[in-house]
C-alpha cells in the first residue's frame, strides 16, 4: 500500500508523462556531474552507480518478482571474475563484457531449474542462494595454488585478480575508457537498465511478473506456468548483476573473493531495504545514501562497518518496514492528510 | 445440455495422514451443466474441487476431462485445458486494481486486444466499472468476491468450479450471485458448493450430496429434500439445514 | 583394515560435525521455524566463551557447560527482544538475524580482535597402523552422539518436550490447554541456542575461536536442515548421515572445499527430487 501513499503508481502501469522527465533529469544530472565535481569524486560516484545496477538487480527479482536472493552477489562475482578472465586471455573487452553478462545468466538458469522447478519455498529460495554465495566464496578463496589457472589467467585466491583490463572501446580497440569514460558508461548504463527495467514491468511478462508475486496460486490456477516467469525474472536479474560486476572491475581494475562476500550481500540487502524494494528508483538512492555512509564510516575509524551494517538491518527490518525513503513519505502523506483534513473540517458545510 | 461427460473422476481418494477426506469418489458432469455439490462441513467438498483443480495430488484414482486423463497435471495446465476454479476463500490479487485483475485472467489466452475488449465485457457485466482502479485488497467482502467471480469468467473456462461463491453476501447480493452464475451457465459447466438451501433452490437442477468423503446422495432438488438419509445427515450430525 | 578404520574415522568425525553444528538449528528452524541466521555466531559465541573461561583457569569439561549455559542466556534474550515481535514474519526473522550475526561478528571482532583464539585439549593420540588420530577427536564424535540422545529423550520422553512438541504444531490449543506458550517459546529457543553454544565449545580445540567462523559452519548447518524435512531429528540426523559420508569422504581425497561444494550440488538435486526435504513423506517421529 505504499504505493499509494508515497504517489507512484502501482508497479504494471504505463509510466506518467512525469516519470519520463524525472528519468531525463536524472540522466541529464548524472552526465553534467563532471562539470560540477573534479575526478576524484567522479571515481568513487562510479562506484556507487555501478553498485546501483546490483540493487537494481536485486529489487527487480525481491520487489517485484517476490523472490529474495542472496545470490546476486554471487552473480556479480562472477561476472567481475568472467571479465577479468576473458579479457586477459582475449586481450579484447567487448566479447569479455558480454560473456560476463551471459555467463552468471546461464549459471542463474541452471541453480533456477533446480529451485524453481523444484518447487522449494521463497524462504528456501532465500537460504539456498546463500549458501550457494557462500560456498562460492569460499571456492575463490580456495583457488591461491599454481593449479588454478584459466587459459593463462592465476585465479590468485584471496588476492583476485589486480591486473583487470580497463575497458576498450569497442570499435577502435586501441583507445581505453579513463577514468571520466568509464563514469558516463556506469551513468548511462544504469539509466538503461532502470528504463528498461521499469518498461519491462508494463509488458505482459511483467505484469505476470508482478501477479505472481501477489498470488502465485491464482496465476497458476487462471493457467499461467509461473515457474518459467520466475525463472526468467531470476535469469535476467543475474545478466543485471553480473553486468554490475564486471563494470566493477573496470572501474577499479580488481576483482576479488570479496565481491561474493556474505557482508557485501548483507549491504545490497539493506541498500535494496533502504530504498524500499516498492520502487527501482528508492535502491539506487538507497544504495548511493548507504554507500556514502559506509565509506564515511571507514574515514571516520568506527573499525568494524558490519556492526553498523548489523544494527541497521536490524532497525531498519523491526522499525521502518516500508523502507527508510518509503516510510519518509509515508509520514509525510499523513501529515498531509491530516492538514487537507483540518482544512475540509474548517469548510462550511 | 447435452449427454457428453466433460468431467468424471474414478475411484478418487485423498488421505491427509490418517484421516480419509475423501474416500472413492465417482463422479460424473455432463457438459452444461449446474450441480451443485452440499455436504456438511468437514465432508470434503472443498478437498474434491483441489483435487479436481491439481492444488492438492489425489492419493488414489484418476480424474478425466473431456476423456482425457488429467490426474497428474499441473495447476497451470489444468488451467489452460479449461477447469477454473474459485477456492472457499477469496483468491485474488489484493495488491493489484480490480482491472488489472481481470485483465491478468483474460490474457491468459486472448491476444492483447481481445483481452481489453474481454475486460471491459466482464467489468460491465459485473458492475464493476465504477471500482476499475480501486486496490482489490481494499474491496468489501463481497465485492471481492465478485472480482474473483469475473476472474474465473473472463478466461472463458470450460468447467467452472464455484466454492461456496455466496459466502457472508447480504440476501441482495446473493440473489444477483444466483443470476450471474445461471448468465454463466449458459456458456460453460458448473459446480456450486453451498450451504444455503434457498440459493440451492434457486439455482440448481442436479444436486450431489457429499458426506464423509464419499457420494451419499445424488437426485433432483426436490427428491434430495424428500431423502431421508439426507436429512438424518444435516440435522443429526451438523444441525445445519 | 587400517583404512578402513581411517575412513570409518573420517566418516565418523564428519558426521558428527554435522550433527554438531545443525542439531541446534534443527530446534530452532526445524521444529520452531525460525529461521536464524546469526546460528553460526551463536556457535562462534560459544567457542569463544569456552576459550575465555578455560583461559580464567576453569577446567575445559566445566567450560564447555558454562559456554550453553552463557549462549543458552543469551538466546533467551534474543528470543524476547527480537525473534518474539517477528513470529509468522519469515524473512523479516531472515533479515533480522542477518543483522544480529553482522552485529556480532562486527562486535567480536571489535572486543577480541580479528585473531584466532584458541584453547588445548591435551588428550594425546591413539595410532592406527600409519596414522595418528587425536583421542580428542573421539571425544567429539562421542559428544556428537550423547547430545543427539538426550534432545532425542528430552523432547521424546520428558513432559518439556511434549509441551514443546504440542505448542509447535497447535499454539492456539496449547494455549488453550493452560500452556504458557511465550515462555515454551523463549525456553525453546533458549535451548537450541544452548546446544549450538555446547557445539561451538566442543569444536573450539579443533578450530579454534575466530569471528568468522559461524560463517563457515552456517551453510553446511543450513543445507543438513533444509534437506532434513518436516522431521526435525530423525531428518537431521539422516542428512547427517548423508552428508557426512559425502563430506567426509570427498575432504579426504580432495580438499574441504571441493567436499562442501560436493554437499551443495547433492543437497540441490536432493531437494529437485524430494522438495519436501528426506523426511518430507514421512508421517510420525519427531
Ligand atoms: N490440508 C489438510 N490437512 C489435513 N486435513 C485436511 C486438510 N484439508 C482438509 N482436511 C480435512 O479434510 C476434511 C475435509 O475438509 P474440506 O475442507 O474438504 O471440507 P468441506 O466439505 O469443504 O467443509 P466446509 O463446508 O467446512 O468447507 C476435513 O476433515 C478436514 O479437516
Ligand atoms: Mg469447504
Amino acid at each position: 500500500m505504499a504505493l499509494r501513499i508515497v504517489g507512484l503508481s502501482p508497479p504494471s502501469q504505463p509510466p506518467r508523462a512525469w516519470w519520463w522527465g524525472f528519468a531525463a533529469l536524472f540522466a541529464a544530472f548524472l552526465l553534467t556531474m563532471p562539470i560540477y565535481f573534479d575526478i576524484a569524486v567522479l571515481f568513487s560516484v562510479t562506484n556507487y552507480l555501478v553498485l546501483a545496477l546490483l540493487a537494481l538487480s536485486m529489487s527487480f527479482l525481491w520487489g517485484y518478482g517476490g523472490m529474495l536472493s542472496f545470490g546476486q552477489t554471487a552473480f556479480f562475482g562472477l561476472g567481475g571474475y568472467t571479465y577479468a578472465v576473458m579479457a586477459l586471455n582475449l586481450h579484447e573487452t567487448t566479447g569479455a563484457m558480454i560473456v560476463a553478462i551471459v555467463l552468471p545468466m546461464l549459471f542463474a538458469a541452471v541453480l533456477g531449474y533446480f529451485m524453481i522447478y523444484g518447487r522449494i519455498s521463497d524462504i528456501y529460495f532465500s537460504v539456498i542462494t546463500l549458501v550457494v554465495t557462500l560456498i562460492l566464496e569460499k571456492g575463490i578463496r580456495a583457488t591461491s595454488g599454481d593449479q588454478y589457472v584459466v587459459g593463462s589467467v592465476r585465479l590468485n585466491g584471496q588476492n583476485g585478480i589486480p591486473t583487470t583490463p580497463a575497458l576498450q572501446v569497442p570499435w577502435n580497440p586501441k583507445v581505453q575508457l579513463e577514468i571520466d569514460d568509464v563514469f558516463y558508461l556506469a551513468a548511462i548504463l544504469l539509466v538503461l537498465t532502470y528504463v528498461g527495467l521499469r518498461l519491462l514491468l508494463i509488458t505482459r511478462f511483467g505484469r505476470i511478473l508482478v501477479s505472481i508475486r501477489d498470488n502465485e496460486r491464482r496465476s497458476a490456477l487462471l493457467g499461467y506456468d509461473t515457474r518459467r516467469y520466475k525463472l526468467l525474472a531470476f535469469v535476467i536479474a543475474a545478466g543485471v548483476a553480473g553486468l554490475g560486476g564486471a563494470m566493477w572491475g573496470v572501474w577499479g581494475n580488481f576483482v576479488g573473493p570479496n565481491m561474493f562476500n556474505l557482508g557485501q550481500a548483507a549491504q545490497v540487502v539493506i541498500w535494496v531495504i533502504v530504498g524500499g524494494k516498492s520502487t527501482l528508483i528508492g535502491p539506487i538512492g538507497g544504495t548511493i545514501a548507504v554507500q556514502y555512509l559506509t565509506d564515511w564510516l571507514g574515514t571516520q575509524g568506527v573499525g568494524q562497518v558490519s556492526l553498523v551494517l548489523g544494527i541497521v538491518l536490524m532497525v531498519m527490518v523491526m522499525l521502518f518496514q516500508q523502507g527508510l525513503l518509503p516510510s519518509v513519505g509515508l509520514i509525510a502523506a499523513m501529515a498531509r492528510d491530516a492538514l487537507s483534513g483540518a482544512r475540509r473540517h474548517r469548510a462550511p458545510p | 445440455m447435452s449427454d457428453e461427460i466433460i468431467l468424471e473422476t474414478r475411484g478418487l481418494e485423498k488421505r491427509f495422514g490418517g484421516v480419509r477426506a475423501i474416500a472413492d469418489v465417482s463422479f460424473k458432469l455432463r457438459r452444461g451443466e449446474l450441480r451443485c455439490l452440499i455436504g456438511p462441513n468437514g465432508a470434503g467438498k472443498s478437498t474434491f474441487f483441489k483435487m479436481l483443480t491439481a492444488q492438492l495430488k489425489p492419493t488414489s484414482g484418476q480424474i478425466l476431462f473431456e476423456s482425457k486423463e488429467i490426474t497428474r497435471l499441473e495447476a497451470h495446465e489444468i488451467g489452460r485445458r479449461g477447469i477454473g476454479i474459485k477456492n472457499q476463500v477469496p483468491d485474488v490479487y489484493d495488491g493489484l486494481s480490480v482491472r488489472e485483475n481481470i485483465w491478468l485472467a483474460a490474457s491468459v489466452r486472448a491476444r492483447p486486444t481481445l483481452a481489453r475488449a474481454k475486460v471491459d465485457e466482464v467489468m460491465a457485466r459485473l458492475e464493476l466499472e465504477p471500482l476499475a482502479d480501486r486496490l482489490v485488497g481494499e474491496l468489501a467482502h463481497g465485492q471481492r468476491q465478485w472480482v474473483e467471480f469475473g476472474m474465473v469468467t473472463a478466461r472463458e473456462p470450460k468447467v467452472i468450479l464455484l466454492d461456496e461463491p455466496t459466502a457472508g453476501m447480504s440476501a441482495e447480493e446473493t440473489s444477483r450471485t444466483a443470476a450471474l452464475i445461471r448468465e454463466a451457465n449458459k456458456l460453460a459447466t458448473i459446480v456450486v458448493v453451498e450451504h444455503d438451501m434457498q440459493f440451492i433452490r434457486q439455482i440448481a437442477r442436479t444436486v450431489t450430496v457429499f458426506h464423509q468423503g464419499a457420494i451419499l446422495a445424488e437426485d433432483t432438488m426436490e427428491n434430495i429434500q424428500k431423502n431421508q438419509t439426507v436429512k438424518d445427515v444435516y440435522l443429526g450430525k451438523s444441525g445445519r439445514a | 583394515m587400517d583404512d578402513v578404520a581411517i575412513y570409518a574415522y573420517q566418516i565418523g568425525l564428519s558426521f558428527a560435525i554435522f550433527i554438531l553444528i545443525s542439531l541446534g538449528l534443527a530446534v530452532i528452524f526445524g521444529m520452531m521455524r525460525v529461521i536464524n541466521l546469526a546460528q553460526g555466531e551463536f556457535l562462534m559465541l560459544g567457542a569463544y566463551f569456552c576459550t575465555l573461561i578455560t583461559k580464567a583457569g576453569v577446567d575445559l569439561w566445566i567450560s564447555f557447560f558454562l559456554a550453553a549455559l552463557a549462549v543458552g542466556v543469551f538466546g533467551m534474550i534474543v528470543e524476547r527482544v527480537m525473534i518474539r515481535y517477528l513470529y509468522g514474519r519469515i524473512l523479516d526473522t531472515l533479515l533480522a538475524t542477518w543483522g544480529l550475526s553482522l552485529f556480532l561478528v562486527g562486535g567480536v571482532t571489535t572486543i577480541f580482535g580479528p585473531q584466532s583464539e584458541s584453547v588445548a585439549a591435551t588428550l594425546g593420540q591413539v595410532t592406527v597402523g600409519a596414522f595418528g588420530i587425536s583421542l580428542y577427536n573421539l571425544v567429539v564424535i562421542a559428544f556428537a552422539l550423547a547430545l543427539l540422545l538426550g534432545t532425542y529423550a528430552l523432547w521424546r520422553y520428558t513432559r518439556f518436550g511434549l509441551v514443546v512438541r504440542g505448542t509447535m504444531q497447535n499454539p492456539a490449543m496449547a494455549a488453550a490447554l493452560g500452556v504458557n506458550t511465550g515462555l515454551v517459546y523463549t525456553l525453546t529457543f533458549g535451548f537450541g541456542s544452548a546446544i549450538t553454544g555446547l557445539a561451538g565449545a566442543v569444536l573450539a580445540p579443533i578450530v579454534g575461536a575466530a569471528p568468522p567462523m559461524g560463517v563457515f559452519f552456517i551453510g553446511k548447518a543450513f543445507i543438513t536442515v533444509i534437506s532434513a524435512g518436516h522431521l526435525p531429528l530423525l531428518g537431521t540426523i539422516s542428512a547427517s548421515g548423508l552428508y557426512g559420508v559425502i563430506d567426509g569422504v570427498v575432504a579426504y581425497i580432495s580438499s574441504s572445499v571441493i567436499g562442501e561444494m560436493t554437499v551443495l550440488f547433492v543437497a540441490i538435486i536432493l531437494l529437485r527430487l524430494l522438495p519436501l526435504g528426506i523426511t518430507g513423506r514421512m508421517r510420525r517421529g519427531i
